[in-house]
């Protein structure tokens, strides 16, 4: 299928929607404002009227892309990839905000942040320098920001031995930029926790994903970055490596949305594609298989587990539980709410911070209630916004079962 | 938790999530086997009523589906209920009225209420939640049906006629004359039905309502309201409106989708499939058998990425029929069935599906699979085409199930006992 083909593949079930409304009802935006009409309105009904190019509706904006609406289509309509691709040409024709620019790069952020983490971390917990982002920019002054390691999980990696594994399964480790600027220690563990499991772990060259610029609409930069990513690790894939990923919304980039939002269509991203794995879903996959490691220590604590929409946008359901519910003495208490608001960069901004918060508030008061000693998800911007919603400490699975392990 | 460490594959494969899959997954979850549940999208029981119809026309209206059933079993040799007893209907109903436990179920296979639905004629349902079963037309007296003004979805006035009309014809005339609420829009145009059960959640607004309904409604009627009377906390909202006018309140189901009721049970079942430990995968498709040496091993599953095969024991076949896409008419104009490719007893090619008329039986209409006394689908020479593989709910042929108002009782009783056969091999 050329790209061209799936492009229209995705517009074009549209014409299986039966107005069923299903969408509406699962939508956790929809149901917090009256700004936002809903995912059928906005999706496989008003694209009927979007002509080449012409955007009709501009609360298509208050979409948070958490993609409930494709998930939870009984049809099969592609409702989220439909309006994000429309997104995308009306944010060029009515403007790009100074603001969607800055937030949508994490590199940029990065390689700006860390070197000076101590006054950059300052300036962004700063109340007075968060009211003029707020004015100047429109970063809401309340969202939630991560601190900056200081050092990088690539810097780190650079001084340590190849980790010690007696094991020949193959994996590139897809950290993202998450891991690399703001929680350098969860790529530590995961690499520990994969190379106990017999891993030889590689890393590969890397960069950004674009997810943060797809999802504010500056597709051609998005494509540049997403395509790079995958030239540096196509040939890994080629070799037979499993990629495996820790930030789970990245993982779904390589897995799906390059192609079907982006509409880039390669022999390299079909490689990279088929070849990614979440790391939950990696080593649930071991599990399944037997050939998990199981010398599991005891870890008695009660903590929450929240699925983040874009994990469940992988399809496959709840992997993290099925390796938690192997730790002795770990009470796993499941949360069932669909998303946390913050949507990546979304609930940042100053006109939807309010929204973001609403939509969570479900969820922060379900993790309240249960009082955790940790809050566990899988995607690092849903940690920080659980973080902030709760006053918990959240953390991913990864980080339970490293502990688990006694890996240090 | 209770689900046990998962360090293997799932003892079972359960294939659609409506109620014939939730059903199953969730007596399997809760009998201690290893459960994934496997969805396209969320199911159409979140359209549905959520009435329990066992059987209401055949093709007469049926009084009680317990003493119909078996003269219409012996009629349709090919249905579904010639294959269930009526006494694993009744066990069913039973199991589920023990299994949601937001509000209670009433009634039961012996005799089915008469039901208002939103354009008035009643219906035919065995088995209701609470809050609907107050209007029963067989004994309710005068009935003042209320409209909510920001509620475009429901018509008070066409619903209190059809229902004066048609239970004129059924020789017991009730009453029923509409009311229009005029309530606070906050700002919106109007609600959907599911915007207005959240609404209802909220206390103030209950109140104001309750006040509205005082003004409106006269002392001796009984007061039919839209299904829209809060989600999940529908009891308290319904019983609070009771006490507060003083009134018998029961919600009609709305006829334009999306159905309240039908999330309010799909929420029930969802929450014990949880607390069983049982998994639910969302957003992906069965695409075929995971095959060894002939034997059923697993399913292929697709996913964001990549097929691949979930492992199981035993599958859950449980995707509906033609209307939820578990039953496919291929462009040569044949019946086929989407999961595991299993043989499909309707249509072949060339043969006509459907016929000119809009009520015609239309040979697609009971398109689906043949079972076996264990419900396992079987091939044209009666003989099970895998040993380990069950079929629940509408993706079973021979019902017109929109005609007979049969779908739910079908959908549980063949959810429940798949689950049962299956245990029953567990051991």
């Amino acid at each position: 299928m050329t790209a061209e083909q799936e492009f229209d593949f995705i517009r074009d079930s549209l014409d299986h929607c039966v107005k069923c409304t299903i969408c509406e009802t699962a939508c956790p935006v929809a149901a917090v404002t009256p700004l936002f009409p809903g995912p059928k309105y906005v999706g496989p009904q008003a694209e009927r009227f979007r002509g080449a190019g012409q955007s009709v509706d501009a609360s298509l904006d208050y979409c948070s892309s958490c993609g409930i609406c494709t998930l939870a289509c009984p049809q099969g309509v592609h409702v989220a990839e439909i309006n994000s691709r429309a997104r995308a040409v009306m944010k060029q024709q009515h403007g790009m905000p100074l603001r969607d620019q800055l937030i949508a790069r994490p590199p940029l952020q990065g390689k700006l942040g860390t070197p000076v983490a101590p006054v950059a971390n300052f300036v962004l917990s700063n109340r007075l320098a968060r009211l003029v982002a707020e004015k100047t920019l429109g970063i809401h002054r309340n969202a939630p920001v991560p601190k900056f390691a200081g050092r990088t999980f690539r810097s780190w990696a650079r001084r340590q031995p190849a980790p010690a594994s007696a094991g020949t399964r193959r994996v590139a480790y897809f950290h993202g930029c998450s891991t690399n600027y703001f929680e350098p220690g969860l790529g530590r563990k995961a690499v520990a926790v994969l190379a106990h499991n017999g891993c030889q772990v590689v890393l590969p060259r890397q960069g950004c994903c674009g997810l943060p610029l797809q999802s504010n609409g500056i597709f051609d930069a998005a494509r540049g970055y997403v395509r790079r990513l995958v030239a540096g690790l196509a040939p890994y894939a080629k070799q037979g490596y499993t990629i495996v990923a820790t930030s789970t919304s990245c993982g779904l980039m390589l897995k799906r949305e390059a192609r079907e939002i982006l509409g880039v269509e390669d022999d390299d991203l079909r490689a990279v594609s088929s070849q990614t794995y979440d790391i939950c879903e990696f080593l649930a996959g071991l599990a399944e298989a037997g050939e998990l490691q199981t010398d599991f220590r005891p870890v008695p604590l009660t903590v929450t587990y929240h699925a983040p929409c874009q994990q469940q946008g992988h399809n496959i359901g709840k992997p993290a539980l099925d390796l938690l519910a192997l730790v002795p003495q770990l009470k796993v208490i499941e949360l069932d709410r669909t998303c946390c608001g913050i949507a990546g960069t979304y609930g940042l901004k100053r006109e939807k911070y309010d929204i973001a918060m609403q939509v969570g508030s479900g969820l922060f008061g379900d993790i309240r209630a249960a009082r955790p000693d940790l809050a566990v998800c899988d995607s690092e911007t849903c940690r920080w916004q659980i973080t902030h919603g709760t006053g918990r400490t959240s953390v991913h699975p990864v980080e339970i079962l490293h502990r688990a392990y006694g890996l240090g | 938790m209770t689900g046990q460490p998962r360090t293997a594959a799932a003892d079972v494969v359960v294939l659609g999530g409506g109620m014939a899959g939730l059903v199953a997954a969730v007596r399997l979850a809760e009998a201690g086997l290893r459960v994934v549940t496997v969805a396209k999208g969320h199911g159409s029981l979140r359209l549905s009523p959520a009435t329990i119809d066992i059987l209401g026309y055949g093709p007469g209206r049926v009084d009680s589906p317990a003493q119909a059933l078996p003269g219409f079993a012996e009629a349709h040799p090919g249905h579904p209920y010639a294959v269930v007893s009526p006494a694993a209907v009744a066990m069913s109903v039973q199991w589920l009225k023990e299994h949601v436990d937001t509000y209670s179920y009433v009634g039961d296979p012996s005799a089915n209420m008469l039901l208002p639905t939103a354009i008035g004629v009643p219906r035919p349902s065995a088995v209701a939640p609470e809050t609907m079963a107050g209007g029963d037309v067989r004994t309710a007296g005068p009935m003042a049906i209320a409209g909510l003004g920001v509620f475009k979805d429901f018509h008070p006035a066409l619903a209190a006629e059809n229902l004066q009309a048609a239970t004129a014809a059924y020789g017991r005339p009730v009453q029923a004359r509409p009311v229009l609420l005029d309530l606070p829009s906050a700002g919106q145009p109007d609600f959907g039905a599911v915007g207005l059960a959240r609404r209802f959640e909220d206390a103030a607004f209950r109140s104001q309502v309750a006040a509205e309904l005082r003004a409106a409604v006269h002392g001796e009627e009984t007061i039919g309201m839209p299904a829209v009377l809060g989600m999940d906390q529908a009891r308290s909202a319904w019983t609070e409106l009771q006490q507060a006018t003083g009134r018998p309140v029961f919600e009609i189901p709305t006829a334009v989708p999306p159905s309240v009721p039908g999330m309010r049970l799909a929420s029930a079942l969802h929450a014990r499939l949880r607390r069983a430990g049982g998994r639910f995968v969302l957003g992906a498709e069965a695409v075929g058998p995971q095959l060894s040496n002939g034997t059923l091993t697993g399913v292929r599953i697709s996913s964001a990425a990549r097929v691949a095969p979930r492992m199981c024991r035993w599958v859950v076949l449980a995707t509906g029929g033609l209307a939820s896409g578990g039953i496919e008419v291929e462009v040569s104009g044949a019946a086929s069935e989407r999961a595991l490719g299993l043989p499909v007893h309707g249509p072949g090619p060339g043969d006509a599906g459907f016929l000119p008329g809009y009520w015609d039986d239309h040979p697609m209409e009971t398109a689906g699979l043949r079972v076996d006394s264990r419900l396992r689908p079987v091939g044209p020479g009666g003989e099970p085409v895998y040993p380990n593989v069950y079929a629940a709910g509408a993706v079973i042929g021979g019902a017109r199930p929109w005609r007979e108002k049969s779908g739910d009782g079908i959908s549980l009783s063949t959810g429940y006992l798949a689950a049962d056969a299956i245990l029953e091999e567990a051991g």
